[in-house]
């Protein structure tokens, strides 16, 4: 292939001219080059000579001061508080082993603590100041500032530490913070570079995690001026950083407090909301530990115990504890039904003990059965026939929506760590999950809360401020951030019909105000403030025809991990419902016996603001409760000594 | 003219090549070559190792390789080409899948004792081919919209799987390479001026954008535009190196402190002193007498290389090294801005001075490909 002389010839002298044009543009941009270097090098010398022979600049950041966090009444639950630590910079230090030598003779030195320091020296930016011993008494601050001179690259730092006052009580709602981790930092998009400070601390888990960009603030920078021997001559400039949001959450740390000392040892949970705005008042679950010990990292002698205890002290047991609702679920089951207008309050269902159901039986709770049962009977003595009879005439999914309306198997929105979603199941959650046909003896387990079923202590609560309200209420647990209000919880109507609703409510009202109810031992005697509630009782092992013909054993004949979990849901006052709550034993037996006695005693905590009157129990009770409450001031004022900082 | 067109019979050949070579070119690239080891020797505080020694030794490998790769016609390279590109882009697809991970980017393909990073060769083999392809097409179609939009397709391809890695330094040198050999070939301005109004047109349409509900870019990924734009805004990051090393340039004044008496360089106070930095230490220990003479000798590879260029009548050869030429100018230019401040700190090293293996090997070679243009130039 030629090409004509001419065109070749055109083609080169336009190839020479561009190279020509492009030379001259690679030769200008040197020139500029070449002047830049002139500027620095010559106009601006004596300048920057300076800089370099007598000072050096360093710029530092400004870690922010973490935003508090306060309940309802502003009483604090997590606050800053000074701390000393020595730290070195390695760059002014030059030897680091001799001045960390030097530095033994003046104060004390952990040999841990000193061999994690040279690691971390040896990792760091030269810049970058590394501690060597933490939690210094003023006397070592002193004797370290002192020697000085000796020291090259040793200074005092002052930082400030998180502290949770209140101690157990609020771990598994405000949690925690800690050291900086890496799989902290990997887990973010965009790391702050505050992070990379030395000892920073970040919220671990629950509201201190769930909030941190709101706690944490903004760092600030400072540039220094200083010398050889390290020491800080001047501030060059100084940018302020921003600190953190103070949040108050709706917990009333009064009665958060005394539930913690309800409940003791015992591992259960207690949820109490408002129902008129959605406030979560009290969320405690027990046994707790001490989230103060967590903050500086926790020995393993400490944790061990918490890890391998039986009661997972560690587990936050409202929101992340998923249990079978048992018969505080069959309010759904009944409203499902009312509302697809399947059974009227007043049809009625004989109770011979048990239901045969695809040539199987399922038995009723009490073995000889409860004969003509309606509605209301139904709640009050939580006859089970009944509600195997009305779920196998409305069906799974009309219950499962239900269960939903009221918040059930749905995920919450709470800056809690680990919030569980539950389980109303249908027929295509069944063929999904476990790849199987539903039976109808699912519907027969789930009428009564058992088989898939299962929700959170939480979940119970605001489905319990749902039926006292009929509306949309929404947990709120953040009450203010910055004294900024936040949005109330108090929601939409929920649309179900008043005169079912009522209906349910009553038979709520006559399980604990009714002789034959099944909680009438933990009534309120004072009027103004009966409770209405539902006992549940959910198994955890299965009950097998042979042992059911040997007479089910008791539960105080099993072992701890077999015994039944022990439900109560109630709200109160009945007639202008205040405050919903829920209590959950684990393991705790039967929901009449271990439920519901806790439930009102916080219930009346609760409307009275403090300790009830003895006249508000009734007066077989009296005796005993007078005693248990005697028990539980020796407690409380303990709580208060932890807290030594009253707001 | 294509070399299809001239006798090959006044082309020198065997061993006499040698003496055809562009001598003053290597005599220069070993005089910036020698400048590299000299500061490798001061930053390492007057030793040969770590640095020096294996810089040299790796000089030598390449100076020979240069002249190997000079010794070999013209014409076979200008065939290889399309091999070459492809194969590039291949090992690019190689890293993507099973390179190693390094300082945060996937780079390089471990052979053995030998890193490849192919993306190093990228910048060498689109000139290649880039060059090829406008010595194969007739002048008169060469601003026909079909016939530029091939060349650009051949330099997005490898762009974007650079960009990938994520190595944003190497992927706007590679455009800047490209777009620049497109310009030489003769692409009408209309072109040029077309995509830089619409760069334009999407920078300012971004930073309109900023606070606005319809915001094209996260919060996040403003600011760290902010910190690339203004590092002070990120003081213990990209700005303390800036801070730094104007404070090393500064320092040297006129004539310098000295060889080996530069302080700034050696306080650790720059993690990359020897590789991307290394002209603080020159600056610093030399002044801007040292740094000035330095810019005079890639100012005079330059020139040569533009002058080996236009007296050479084969569009390739031209092209190839005027290619070559630019690649080496970015390079410098680059790093010498951002040493100065003058631009945000990219990972880019200073060529022949930098301490690095794969990137002089590579530089060499391609220098080695103008050496070979230079010697088989029609007469």
């Amino acid at each position: 292939m030629r090409r004509s002389r001419a065109d070749s010839d055109a083609s080169h002298a336009k190839l020479s001219r561009r190279a020509a044009l492009l030379g001259g543009v690679q030769l200008l941009f040197m020139g500029g080059l070449a002047a830049r270097m002139n500027y620095l090098q010559v106009d601006q010398a004596d300048q920057f000579r300076l800089l370099a022979e007598e000072n050096r600049i360093n710029i530092r950041l400004i870690p922010p001061s973490r935003g508090e966090i306060f309940d309802r009444n502003g009483v604090r639950l997590a606050q800053n508080v000074p701390s000393y630590r020595i730290v070195i910079v390695r760059e002014d230090a030059d030897d680091v082993d001799a001045v960390m030598d030097q530095l033994s003779q003046v104060i004390k030195l952990d040999p841990e603590m000193r061999e994690r320091a040279l690691a971390e020296i040896k990792r760091s930016a030269p810049f970058l100041p590394v501690t060597v011993a933490d939690n210094v008494s003023w006397d070592d601050v002193s004797r370290v500032s002192v020697n000085t001179p000796a020291l090259p690259g040793v200074s005092p730092e002052v930082g400030l530490t998180r502290v949770y006052p209140r101690g157990s009580d609020f771990a598994h709602i405000v949690g925690r913070v800690g050291r900086v981790s890496q799989a902290d930092l990997d887990a973010l998009e965009d790391p702050d570079a505050v992070l990379r400070i030395p000892r920073f601390q970040i919220g671990k888990i629950n509201v201190e995690a769930r909030q941190e960009s709101l706690l944490r603030g903004v760092a600030g920078t400072k540039q220094v001026e200083v010398n050889a021997t390290g020491r800080v001559m001047r501030e060059l400039a100084r940018r302020e950083g921003q600190s953190g949001a103070d949040l108050q959450l709706t917990i009333d740390s009064k009665l958060q407090n005394y539930v913690q000392a309800r409940l003791g040892t015992e591992s259960a949970a207690v949820v109490v909301i408002d129902c008129e705005n959605g406030d979560l008042v009290t969320s405690a679950s027990s046994p707790s530990y001490d989230p103060n010990l967590f903050v500086g990292g926790i020995s393993s002698a400490d944790y061990n115990p918490l890890l391998e205890s039986k009661y997972r002290p560690l587990v936050n047991k409202t929101v992340q504890g998923t249990y079978p609702p048992g018969s505080t679920y069959k309010m759904m089951v009944a409203l499902a039904a009312l509302e697809a207008g399947i059974a009227g309050p007043d049809d009625t269902t004989y109770c011979p003990g048990f239901l045969e159901v695809g040539g199987r039986r399922f038995h009723c709770w009490k073995r000889a059965g409860h004969g003509w049962v309606d509605l209301e009977t139904s709640l009050e003595q939580s006859c089970d026939v009944y509600y195997y009879d009305l779920a196998l005439k409305v069906g799974i999914e009309k219950i499962s929506a239900m269960a939903n309306r009221f918040g059930l198997g749905i995920k919450h929105d709470l800056p809690l760590s680990s919030v569980a979603a539950g389980l109303a199941p249908t027929k295509q959650w069944k063929q999904s999950a476990r790849g199987a046909d539903w039976v109808i003896g699912d519907t027969v387990n789930a009428s009564i809360g058992q088989g898939f079923t299962l929700s959170s202590p939480l979940q119970l609560a605001l489905m319990t401020a749902r039926i006292a309200t009929n509306r949309i209420v929404t947990p709120r647990l953040i009450k203010s951030i910055d004294g900024i209000e936040q949005p109330s919880g108090a929601g939409d109507p929920l649309g179900i019909s008043e005169n079912n609703i009522r209906k349910v409510r009553k038979g709520m009202q006559v399980v604990v105000n009714d002789r034959r109810g099944t909680a009438y031992r933990s009534r309120i005697i004072a009027d103004d403030m009966r409770m209405a509630g539902k006992t549940g009782t959910s198994q955890v092992r299965n009950i097998t025809a042979a042992e059911r013909a040997r007479g089910v054993s008791r539960n105080e004949d099993l072992p701890w991990e077999r015994r039944d979990h022990a439900l109560f849901v109630a709200f109160a006052p009945y007639d202008k419902p205040r405050y919903a709550l829920s209590v959950l034993v684990e393991h705790g037996g039967g929901g009449s016996a271990a439920a519901a006695p806790i439930a009102r005693d916080v219930m009346l905590q609760a409307l009275y603001g403090g300790e009830p009157p003895l006249e508000a129990y009734p007066t077989a009770d009296r005796d005993r409760i007078a005693a248990q409450q005697e028990q539980l001031r020796k407690i409380q004022p303990q709580a208060a000594i932890n807290g030594k900082d009253q707001a | 003219m294509s070399y299809l067109e001239y006798t090959v019979k006044h082309v020198p050949t065997g061993l006499r090549k040698i003496l055809h070579l562009n001598w003053p070119l290597t005599v220069l690239l070993a005089a910036v070559s020698g400048v590299g080891f000299l500061m490798l020797y001061s930053v390492a505080g007057g030793t040969f190792t770590p640095w020096a020694e294996p810089q040299m030794k790796r000089f030598a490998l390449g100076l020979v390789l240069m002249i190997a790769v000079g010794m070999v016609p013209i014409w076979l390279w200008r065939n290889l080409a399309g091999v070459a590109y492809f194969g590039t882009v291949f090992l690019l697809v190689a890293v993507d899948l099973f390179g190693a991970v390094g300082m945060g980017a996937q780079r390089w393909i471990e052979l053995g004792s030998f890193r490849l990073q192919p993306s190093e060769l990228m910048k060498i083999t689109l000139v290649m081919m880039l060059a090829a392809y406008y010595d194969w097409l007739p002048a008169k179609k060469t601003s026909r919209p079909l016939w530029v939009l091939l060349p650009l397709l051949l330099i997005i391809v490898p762009t974007f799987l650079v960009l990938k890695q994520p190595d944003l330094g190497t992927a706007i040198l590679l455009m800047a390479a490209g777009g620049g050999l497109m310009f030489l070939a003769g692409v009408h301005w209309a072109y040029f001026a077309v995509v830089a109004t619409a760069g334009l047109g999407l920078v300012t349409a971004v930073f309109q954008s900023r606070g606005t509900p319809w915001q094209l870019l996260k919060d996040y990924q403003f600011r760290r535009i902010d910190t690339f734009i203004d590092p002070s805004t990120d003081p213990l990051g990209a700005g303390y190196h800036i801070t730094q090393s104007k404070i090393a340039l500064g320092s040297g004044g006129w004539t310098g402190r000295g060889f080996m008496q530069g302080t700034q360089s050696r306080l650790n106070f720059l993690p990359e002193k020897h590789t991307d930095f290394i002209f603080t230490t020159l600056a610093e220990e030399f002044g801007f007498v040292g740094g000035f003479s330095l810019l005079g000798l890639y100012a005079l590879i330059i020139l040569f290389c533009i002058a080996s260029a236009l007296i050479n009548k084969d569009r390739f050869s031209s092209l190839l090294t005027l290619g070559i030429a630019l690649n080496f100018f970015l390079f410098f230019a680059v790093n010498m801005s951002m040493v100065m401040g003058l631009a945000p700190v990219v990972g880019v090293p200073l060529p022949l001075v930098s301490y690095g293996g794969s990137a002089m090997l590579v530089l060499l070679l391609a220098f080695g490909l103008i050496q070979s243009a230079h010697v088989h130039r029609p007469r």
